[in-house]
């Protein structure tokens, strides 16, 4: 971890206009849930489904993961100021390091938060703590997925989305096995399991769900630190 | 002594080379980079920076080969063309970062002592995004140069600066050369090149036209072939005349002027005026060819 890194990766994130992309999502979540407790909308587990698992872990986490864990090195690589990086004398494992704790600490707060103040709300905290390590452990798989597609692709946004969507919207719904490699799923199992809930439901087994993050974690970083260590700067060569 | 060294580098993009076949030395003091827009020099010095692998050969900056290997930076800094630097940043938080991301043991008052050479001090709390282009120039080559590294590589540096700007960059180069550093720096101007350095390094199309000394390549330029064109009172008379000189090897008659190819630039200008005179002939117009670099460039590699 390099500190100098973390403070310049959190003010070009934060300092961008693009940060406001994360506010409306958790807003409409608690409204919604808002929404639910008040009016005849009936019990909790008429409406909780929709908004902590299709809304909160199917929609928001993935989506702010994306938004987060593109930009830490990505637009650092899109507008050549990543020179100023990779001409140090650091070892490229600290640089994927330091923006992915960046990319994780953000998302996990941005999602967490609302998440479980929406599951507060609902009376459940349980949920609420379930559903704050299932955002833990999915935004930092999430962000190691999207990290390294920054590094290896010049668009990483396209590439996530095109997983998010076809991945784990459509494919997990007529193949079995692809639940496997869906942190979605991954997630939701880890809320359900420790949230103790019939909100959510389970859809792989608790080992897989967090051996595959694992996986996916360790992957992300390793291969966004390999690419690194070999980064041409081809876009600018004449 | 910290020498770059290219030996038998080619760099190639799918089918098209960038670099062919480079190899070159660059040792302590004030290289100059020369070469048309698109001639390989941003390659060059990208291979230099271990920002790029070489297709073939190997690149060595102090020994040690400068693909990925990050500890060379210690010992080099890069000033890029393209101007990428982080707006949002003053140019002391900048330049500070970087003393940090060097891990040197005072990074205050490296960034202190960068700013103070770049003579930024008295902006350096404003951000870079307020600066015009020479100030982020320096900016920039002071986040270069905060680690006092051995070996500068600098990318078109003079691109976008006034003249007072371009005479305190090239004070400062000089200055850091006479302190034994190597420094290289590419342009595709001839004059800035002649102004500041006694070394050059010639590429066209990806090739290592000419290298040595300025003087050198100044005389392979000055002794090429040179087409004019010239208007007289008598174009006939002073195209038979011209003909006997040895330093002419063509003339072609234009309706209302003459075509006089010449194989020695210095020569022939000296003899035409005394042979003009000679034969009373009034000369009226005298233009030389367009003389632009990209001709001076195709003459080195013909040759």
């Amino acid at each position: 971890m390099n500190m100098t890194i973390i403070g310049l990766t959190l003010r070009a994130l934060l300092g961008r206009r693009r940060v406001l992309m994360l506010v409306p999502m958790p807003l409409v979540l608690i409204g919604l849930t808002l929404f639910g407790i008040t009016a005849d909308a009936g019990d909790a587990a008429d409406w909780g489904p929709v908004v902590f698992g299709n809304l909160g872990l199917s929609v928001i986490l993935p989506l702010t993961a994306l938004i987060v864990g593109s930009s830490v090195l990505g637009l650092e690589i899109d507008d050549g100021t990543i020179t100023h990086l990779l001409t140090k004398p650091l070892p490229r494992s600290e640089i994927v390091l330091s923006k992915l704790a960046v990319a994780w600490a953000v998302t996990a707060l941005a999602t967490g938060i609302p998440l479980a103040a929406a599951a507060l709300l609902a009376g459940s905290t349980s949920l609420a703590a379930g559903l704050v390590l299932a955002v833990a452990v999915g935004s930092l798989a999430y962000c190691a997925l999207f990290l390294a597609l920054s590094v290896v692709t010049k668009r990483p946004v396209a590439v996530g989305l095109v997983y998010i969507m076809l991945w784990e919207n459509i494919l997990v719904g007529f193949v079995d096995g692809a639940r496997v490699f869906s942190v979605r799923e991954h997630a939701t199992t880890l809320a359900d399991r420790i949230g103790d809930t019939t909100l959510l439901d389970s859809t792989v087994p608790l080992a897989t769900a967090v051996g595959v993050s694992i996986l996916f974690i360790v992957a992300g970083t390793v291969g966004a630190t390999q690419r690194l260590r070999s980064f041409a700067l081809t876009g600018e060569a004449n | 002594m910290t020498a770059v060294e290219l030996s038998g580098v080619s760099r190639w993009y799918g089918n098209v080379v960038a670099v062919n076949d480079v190899t070159l030395t660059v040792g302590p003091g004030l290289t100059g980079l020369l070469g048309p827009n698109g001639a390989g020099k941003t390659t060059v010095l990208h291979l230099m920076a271990g920002l790029l692998a070489p297709s073939q050969g190997s690149v060595l900056v102090g020994g040690e080969p400068a693909w990925r290997n990050p500890e060379m930076y210690r010992a080099l800094g890069l000033v890029t063309e393209r101007e990428s630097v982080p707006g949002f940043l003053t140019a002391w938080e900048f330049v500070l970062a970087s003393a940090k991301l060097h891990k040197l043991a005072d990074p205050v008052a490296a960034a202190r002592t960068a700013l103070g050479i770049v003579e930024l001090r008295d902006a350096q709390d404003r951000r870079i995004s307020t600066y015009s282009k020479g100030m982020r120039q320096r900016a920039r080559v002071a986040a270069a140069l905060v680690h006092d590294p051995r070996v500068l590589l600098l990318d078109e540096p003079f691109n976008g600066m006034d003249p007072r700007q371009r005479l305190h960059m090239m004070e400062l180069l000089h200055g850091m050369a006479e302190e034994g550093r190597t420094i290289l720096f590419s342009s595709h101007i001839l004059e800035e090149v002649e102004q500041l350095s006694g070394t050059v390094q010639v590429i066209v199309s990806g090739r290592l036209a000419a290298s040595g000394d300025y003087r050198h390549i100044r005389r392979l330029m000055t002794t090429r072939p040179h087409v004019f064109t010239i208007q007289s009172s008598n174009d006939r008379l002073l195209a038979t005349v011209l003909m006997g000189q040895e330093s002419v090897s063509g003339v072609s008659m234009e309706t209302g002027s003459l075509q006089v190819r010449a194989n020695d630039y210095g020569t022939f200008t000296r003899a035409l005026a005394k042979l003009a005179r000679a034969q009373d002939i009034r000369l009226t117009g005298i233009l030389p060819a367009d003389e632009s670099l990209e001709k001076v460039f195709s003459y080195l590699v013909a040759t």
